[in-house]
């Protein structure tokens, strides 16, 4: 037992470290900020916690990928490591958007919230077990909803945070019970004996409600439709630093938790569709989730002239990319699903950066608030430029090639004798449409002229140092693939 | 003096001392024009050496010159020069500088007018001796540019009109025949009019294309030159043209240009497509007998005394492809008919190319001195006015009608008596055209020149003064002497038109 | 020959360069951008004079990029990229020599062009179809901010239309590819690779996947009636931007179908080639008719663009050795005078009369105030027609032969077509530069009677540079021809030409 104790602490050193620095931030800024400005206390707070954040990140390569934890609960296989590499990476990212955005009050807490959901974050990553996974995901959860809501000024945050809390409440309902269906069907709550359990259970009406229940669960937290009413009005009125947390590391976090479910939990009641034969199984539903995603996703954005929404709705489409590189898992394994992820949190929590820092001079919300970035800022124009192509899949950015591997892995299961061949191709022909209202955002910020209110945007030296590593992460990561590629 | 390549130099030359005018922007009017003559009068000494090692009896091409060119396309550089080319690169020679001299006094612009005048000389020279197609069709198709400036920007009112449906019809011409070479290639794999004439001859084109495709092939072809020439009912651009035209560009267009399509006929479409030519000769004999009376008829029609003369270039070209056209249609063994018929064609090309730059020139000494009016009624009693102008004119006019004794005589009788040889009752029907010939140039004769003085001629009307006199008198000069000493022509294509008519008759 | 990719290199290398020293002075933007230009075009010559013309691809680079796909950095080049890489040498250095005038965010805008052109170099040089996909679609984005930042006429609609065109087309391209990739079983994305691949499918998936491919890249090209990007896209593009576009990136979409599309999928190019080879004569024949009505004189050359991009498509759709060889010499021969119509129209004209509208022009005598630019557009839109002397000539009439070859039809409805071409053009020279002889009083004119600016020295240098380009190739085309065909000798190619040829 003491072992099994010991490489549980082992293992978990990562969460242990981002406990105590949250506990660190609360406590210096109780110590020291008290007489400090906002601002200040800010810059504090999200230095601490970054300091957190690479700590665990140095304690994550440490550990490595062990295997198996504490009998099973958990397991630290590359693809575990990896996704918690990215989630710390995302997470430092979106404390460095963090330091320039203006919080109104208490800025120790919202780090120290960040934190706390970067624990929930590094947990779904590599639960193997139902309830260690409802658990995560709950944790992070709940602090999302803190966050999304922090903003008490604003009534659009609390509206945002209500919505995100009714809807993801439920949700968690729905999962619970998908789950103890699950546990009464298979009598285990371990991911791999769940698999093993249904592989000699036929098809029956509870397993298919089960799977149901559990893929509503799931469509909810990726903000997949038709489960995505939450995310435009959570993108639009949340503090810019936790929108960019919701979109890049919860999403990266979710479909690594989401994919460990389905194939090594599910994994034999995934049923089968070609032209030819086709067993019952939680993949028509997929792929059915990343049909109607994508295509609303893409049209719906199309009618957009809020900056925020529209990257919501692109959220919404890039999920049913993702739940297409899903699918296509099966065969090709994570990698091209983790590369996508991981690259698409990056470049979201970019633009979302580029929002935060706009923020300080004036409304960053509707399009026509980007106007002129190009005099404004330059360096936001780059970057915002390079977050955006890297969006709407322009090579050799990472987006691309993340859509190309999933485009290929889908395609590789079948040709278009399989429906996710189709998808595929939905999925490619939608891009044409997505990279409109990419561009209009683009056309904004590079070609309009800047409005006669506008002022020059001077971009605090820390948040400048995060755009531009994350930029150059796209840049490298989409001209040398293979180094995520060959982590999972 | 065998190793120079005389022909190229011939081409090339007129070229040059155009590229010259082009990089000396700071020329003045008179250094322009003179250095312009000049270069054109090159052509004139070269065509001189060429004759003076010219031999009549080889029927071959003399002074040949062949260089591979484009491999891929199995283009080669091919020159060659025999009878008929000398013939017209004299003509070319003679009526250029005399042209561009007119063309050039009192005109703005010198420079550029001289640079135009070059290269279209140049391009002329190139469509009489090139021998493979790409270039041959290179040089066709350059000619219009500088034509095409040359009537637009020193012409009468009406010039853009006139040179801009000049060009489209020409192209549009050109486009066929470019269709019709490309078919010719597709299927033989070469563009040398030696060895398509060859092929052609002995029927293989018509086994290679197949019956329908040759006979596209011939009409496109055809369809281009006559164009050029032009056939009835093609010549509609050409009495503006000539009509907008400076006078010195309407010498040249109807001194040589005009020349190139016949040339077309005799060296490329009659050598090719002999069997072709032979089946649709019958209706083209009739096309060609309407350019000759009508042409005619309608020059009588005329008041405007240039249009008068275009039309009669009509005429005159007309009789040319007439004759042609009745050696083309024979079947019965027609030797002397047929020789005859094709040295007068020959020799009226060269002598129309004199007399009719020459009346050219004599209508353009008018409306100089009248003031721009060139007009039927415009004028009266020239010959008191100016005596010396008179004769001159006198004698193109009736160089052109065709007076015994005057070099026009013996090309229309050697044609005649073809003719007549050959399709009797077309030469009858031509005689009218003669007729009418007459009637206008007589109609002008008497108008202008005789009566009273009236129009224009009642006021200050000087005779020539020495320039003009330097233009016209070479001319007439030339008149005479190739009038009464015809053989100095005839001598050079001889051997040529027996070894032409010798395989006749055709299948 | 290892020279090459060095084109490429030197082309980002100085985008960057320029978008980081731009933004301190327009003339040194200028003097780098002039400099990566002509270091392109030299290292081009460079190549070219020491390549040995043979039937297959000579590998420049190959280096495995992502293992678990089998994609691989995969450089090469035979006569056909070469001929093509020439060509984008000229046209960037000429672009750049007539973008001398720009003045606002010069910097910018030189590094997009130059982004623009090292694109378009790797497109010429990829062996990889996954390399020539990302080098396709890099060329995109900047054809958008060119056009909506510096350009003209409806500039923002302009490039968004172009830009969607684009990508869509290349979003087929990608379906396509992945597609062979995927159900052929393809261990990587090489060419050859591919084309096993797709030797492995039933027929009918290979004529839909050539549709997909094929077609995706035609709308690059220009196809009828997939086109209609091109004259909104040029007209609203500044000058030089519609300099390459025309003359070098609507070459992309046609290499594309001649390296990618034809050897990859012979069954489906067999089926679709009558659709293909009539589509290309109606566009050239009903985009010369639309050319002939236009009031605006960029439009004209807009639709002069497709027109003569129809004979390229021609010459690949009759697909025999000579046609195609006559298709390669005509995207080089199109791609110079492209650029040297847009020069005239753009730079020499617009910029200084600042209308292009026909009816304005025809009452100036341009040829008076600006006889530079009339002797240019004479000589270019000579060009244009296919008159002899000019590239145009010797590619024309190779096409036209080759397709005589496959359908007589065609090649009539062709013939035709470089009719209409003449006759546009010339309405165009006649209107714009000679509608008025000048000689009315000035009064007339109002407010153009003050003198035009002349013509400065990078236009001249520019203008010559193509010029000369167009009369070399009129009059020795063998300089290309000797690089093309033994390109068209590779097995790739043999196995289409074969195939097509009736």
């Amino acid at each position: 037992m003491n072992s099994l104790y010991a490489d549980l602490f082992h293992a978990a050193a990562p969460e242990t470290v981002l406990v105590v620095s949250a506990l660190l931030v609360l406590g210096f800024d109780l110590v020291v900020g008290r007489h400090r400005t906002l601002a200040q206390r800010l810059v504090l707070a999200t230095f601490l916690g970054g300091l957190g954040v690479l700590a665990a990140l140095a304690f994550d390569l440490a550990v490595g990928a062990t295997g198996p934890v504490f009998g099973g609960a958990l397991v630290l296989d590359p693809l575990a490591v990896a996704v918690r590499g990215g989630v710390l990476i995302l997470v430092l990212l979106t404390l460095g958007v963090a330091s320039a955005a203006p919080v109104s009050r208490q800025p120790a807490e919202f780090v120290a919230l960040i934190l706390f959901a970067t624990v929930g974050f590094l947990q779904m990553a590599a639960a193997q077990q139902l309830l260690l996974g409802f658990l995560a995901l709950e944790l992070a959860s709940l602090s999302l909803y803190v966050l999304a809501g922090y903003d008490k000024a604003r009534p659009e945050s609390a509206e945002a945070a209500l919505k995100y809390f009714l809807l993801g409440a439920v949700s968690a309902a729905f999962l619970l019970f998908g789950f103890s269906l699950l546990y009464g069907l298979t009598g285990s709550i371990a991911f791999p004996e769940i698999s093993h359990a249904l592989a000699y259970q036929p098809m029956s009406p509870l397993l298919a409600v089960a799977l149901v229940m559990v893929l509503v669960a799931f469509g909810f937290k990726a903000a997949a439709a038709p489960f995505h009413l939450w995310a435009p009005d959570a993108y639009q009125g949340a503090p810019t630093a936790s929108a960019a947390l919701i979109a890049s590391a919860s999403k990266l976090a979710g479909f690594a938790l989401f994919w460990r479910l389905l194939w090594s939990g599910l994994g034999t009641v995934a049923g089968q569709f070609t032209y030819h034969q086709s067993y019952p199984g939680w993949l028509t539903i997929v792929a059915l989730l990343s049909a109607a995603s994508m295509l609303l996703g893409n049209f719906a954005a199309l009618a957009q002239h809020n900056v925020r929404r529209l990257l919501a709705y692109s959220a919404i489409a890039h999920a049913g990319a993702l739940l297409l590189g899903l699918i296509g898992a099966g065969q090709s394994g994570p990698g091209p699903l983790f590369y996508y992820a991981a690259t698409y949190g990056v470049a979201t929590a970019g633009a979302f950066g580029v929002l935060a820092v706009l923020e300080r001079h004036g409304p960053a919300q509707e399009l026509t608030d980007l106007a002129g970035l190009y005099k404004r800022s330059p360096l936001l124009a780059g970057c915002l430029f390079i977050f955006v192509l890297s969006l709407a899949g322009i090579p050799p950015l990472a987006g691309f090639f993340g859509k190309f591997a999933v485009f290929a892995s889908a395609l590789q299961l079948g040709g278009v004798a399989s429906p996710a061949g189709w998808l595929a191709l939905l999925a490619i022909a939608l891009s044409a449409v997505a990279l409109y209202y990419y561009l209009l955002i683009l056309k904004q910020a590079l070609v309009a002229r800047p409005t006669a209110a506008a002022t020059p945007v001077k971009v605090p030296a820390v948040a400048a140092l995060t755009l531009i590593v994350a930029a150059a992460l796209i840049v490298l990561l989409g001209l040398f693939p293979s180094v995520l590629l060959s982590l999972v | 003096m065998n190793d120079l390549p005389l022909l190229s130099l011939l081409v090339f030359l007129p070229w040059a001392g155009a590229l010259a005018l082009a990089a000396l922007p700071g020329l003045s009017d008179r250094a322009a024009r003179g250095f312009a003559v000049a270069c054109s009068l090159t052509t004139l000494v070269l065509g001189l050496v060429v004759l003076a090692g010219f031999n009549p009896a080889i029927v071959g091409y003399q002074f040949a010159e062949q260089h591979a060119w484009i491999r891929a396309l199995h283009v080669n550089y091919r020159l060659g020069l025999d009878g008929l080319s000398l013939l017209l690169v004299l003509l070319t020679g003679i009526v250029s500088p005399l042209a561009l001299a007119a063309a050039a006094r009192g005109a703005r612009d010198v420079r550029l007018l001289g640079l135009l005048f070059l290269v279209l000389q140049g391009s002329a020279l190139g469509v009489f001796l090139a021998l493979d197609f790409f270039h041959w069709f290179i040089f066709w198709e350059l000619s219009l540019v500088p034509a095409f400036f040359l009537i637009k920007l020193w012409g009468g009112p009406g010039a853009g009109r006139a040179a801009y449906q000049f060009v489209v019809y020409t192209i549009a011409g050109s486009a066929f025949m470019l269709l019709g070479f490309a078919a010719l290639y597709a299927v033989t794999g070469t563009l040398d009019f030696s060895a398509l004439a060859k092929l052609g001859a002995a029927g293989q084109l018509a086994v290679l294309l197949g019956p329908k495709a040759i006979l596209a092939v011939f009409l496109g072809v055809f369809a281009g030159l006559a164009v050029k020439v032009p056939l009835f009912p093609f010549h509609t651009w050409l009495p503006p043209a000539y009509a907008e035209a400076p006078t010195g560009v309407s010498m040249f267009l109807t001194g040589v240009m005009s020349k190139m399509g016949v040339y077309g006929f005799l060296r490329v479409l009659w050598p090719i497509f002999p069997a072709q030519l032979h089946a649709c000769a019958g209706p083209l004999l009739w096309l060609a007998l309407g350019g000759v009376v009508l042409g005619a008829f309608a020059a009588m029609r005329q008041t405007d005394l240039k249009r008068m003369v275009a039309y009669s270039s009509v005429n005159h070209l007309s009789y040319c492809l007439l004759a042609l056209f009745a050696v083309a249609a024979g079947t019965t063994p027609s030797g002397p008919a047929a020789a005859s018929a094709l040295s007068g064609t020959m020799l009226q090309l060269f002598n129309h190319g004199l007399s009719a730059a020459a009346l050219f020139y004599g209508v353009g000494v008018l409306e100089r001195r009248s003031g721009g009016r060139r007009g039927l009624n415009d004028f009266g009693g020239v010959r008191t006015a100016a005596p010396v102008f008179a004769g001159l004119c006198g004698i193109a006019m009736f160089s052109s009608l065709g007076l015994p004794g005057l070099n026009g005589f013996v090309g229309e009788f050697l044609i005649f008596r073809g003719v007549f040889g050959l399709a009797p009752g077309t030469a009858a029907i031509a005689t009218l055209g003669l007729l009418a010939t007459a009637l206008f140039l007589l109609t002008f004769w008497q108008r202008v020149f005789h009566g009273p003085r009236a129009g224009a001629a009642a006021g200050n009307f000087p005779d020539l003064d020495r320039s003009e006199l330097l233009t016209f008198l070479p001319l007439v000069a030339l008149m005479f002497l190739f009038g009464v000493l015809p053989h100095l022509l005839t001598g050079l294509i001889n051997p040529l038109v027996t070894a032409w008519v010798t395989p006749l008759p055709l299948p | 020959m290892n020279a090459l990719p060095w084109t490429l290199y030197t082309a980002f290398a100085g985008a960057l360069l320029v978008l980081f020293t731009g933004a301190r002075s327009a003339a040194l933007a200028r003097g780098i951008a002039l400099a990566t230009a002509v270091t392109g075009l030299v290292l081009a010559l460079f190549a070219a004079a020491s390549f040995v013309p043979g039937p297959g691809m000579q590998t420049l680079v190959d280096i495995p990029w992502v293992e678990s796909l089998g994609i691989h950095y995969h450089l090469a080049a035979d006569g056909i990229s070469l001929t093509l890489v020439v060509l984008t040498g000229l046209a960037a250095t000429a672009g750049v020599l007539f973008s001398w005038n720009i003045e606002e965010r010069a910097g910018e805008f030189f590094a997009l062009y130059l982004a623009l052109i090292g694109g378009v170099y790797g497109v010429f040089l990829s062996a990889d179809a996954f390399l020539f996909f990302v080098f396709y679609e890099i060329a995109i984005v900047p054809k958008y901010f060119l056009i909506a930042n510096w350009g003209s006429t409806r500039r923002e609609y302009g490039a968004m239309k172009l830009a969607l065109y684009s990508f869509a087309g290349s979003a087929l391209v990608l379906a396509g590819l992945l597609w062979t990739y995927a159900a052929g079983g393809a261990h990587g994305f090489a060419l050859g690779e591919l084309a096993r691949a797709a030797s492995t499918l039933p027929r009918g998936e290979v004529i839909v996947i050539f549709a997909l491919v094929f077609f995706g890249f035609a709308t690059l090209a220009g196809l009828f009636p997939l086109h209609t990007w091109a004259p909104t896209g040029h007209v609203a593009a500044p000058t030089a931007a519609s300099m390459l576009l025309a003359g070098v990136v609507m070459k992309l979409g046609a290499y594309g179908c001649l390296r990618v599309a034809l050897p990859l999928f012979p069954e489906g190019f067999l089926y679709w080639q009558p659709i293909i080879g009539w589509l290309a004569v109606i566009g050239i024949v009903y985009a010369g008719l639309i050319a002939l009505v236009q009031d605006d004189f960029k439009f004209v050359i807009g639709y002069s663009s497709v027109s003569h991009m129809g004979f390229v498509m021609l010459g690949l759709a009759a697909a025999n050795a000579r046609a195609v060889s006559g298709a390669v010499l005509q995207m080089f021969s199109h791609g110079v005078i492209a650029g040297l119509l847009f020069a005239v129209v753009g730079r020499m004209v617009y910029d200084r009369t600042h209308t292009r509208q026909l009816a304005d022009l025809q009452r100036m005598p341009l040829h008076r105030l600006l006889p530079f630019a009339a002797v240019t557009f004479v000589l270019a839109g000579i060009a244009s027609m296919g008159l002899p002397g000019f590239s145009g000539f010797p590619a024309e009439l190779t096409i036209l032969v080759g397709t005589w070859a496959s359908s007589r039809v065609w090649a009539l409805v062709a013939a035709f077509g470089v009719l209409v071409a003449a006759a546009f053009t010339l309405r165009a020279i006649q209107l714009a530069f000679f509608g008025s002889t000048g000689d009315s009083a000035p009064a007339e004119h109002g407010a153009d009677a003050h003198p035009l600016a002349p013509i400065s020295l990078p236009e001249k240098l520019g203008a010559g540079l193509l010029l000369a380009t167009s009369v070399l190739i009129g009059l020795k085309p063998d300089l290309l021809l000797d690089w093309i065909n033994p390109a068209l000798q590779s097995p790739l190619f043999q196995a289409v030409i074969r195939k097509g040829t009736p």
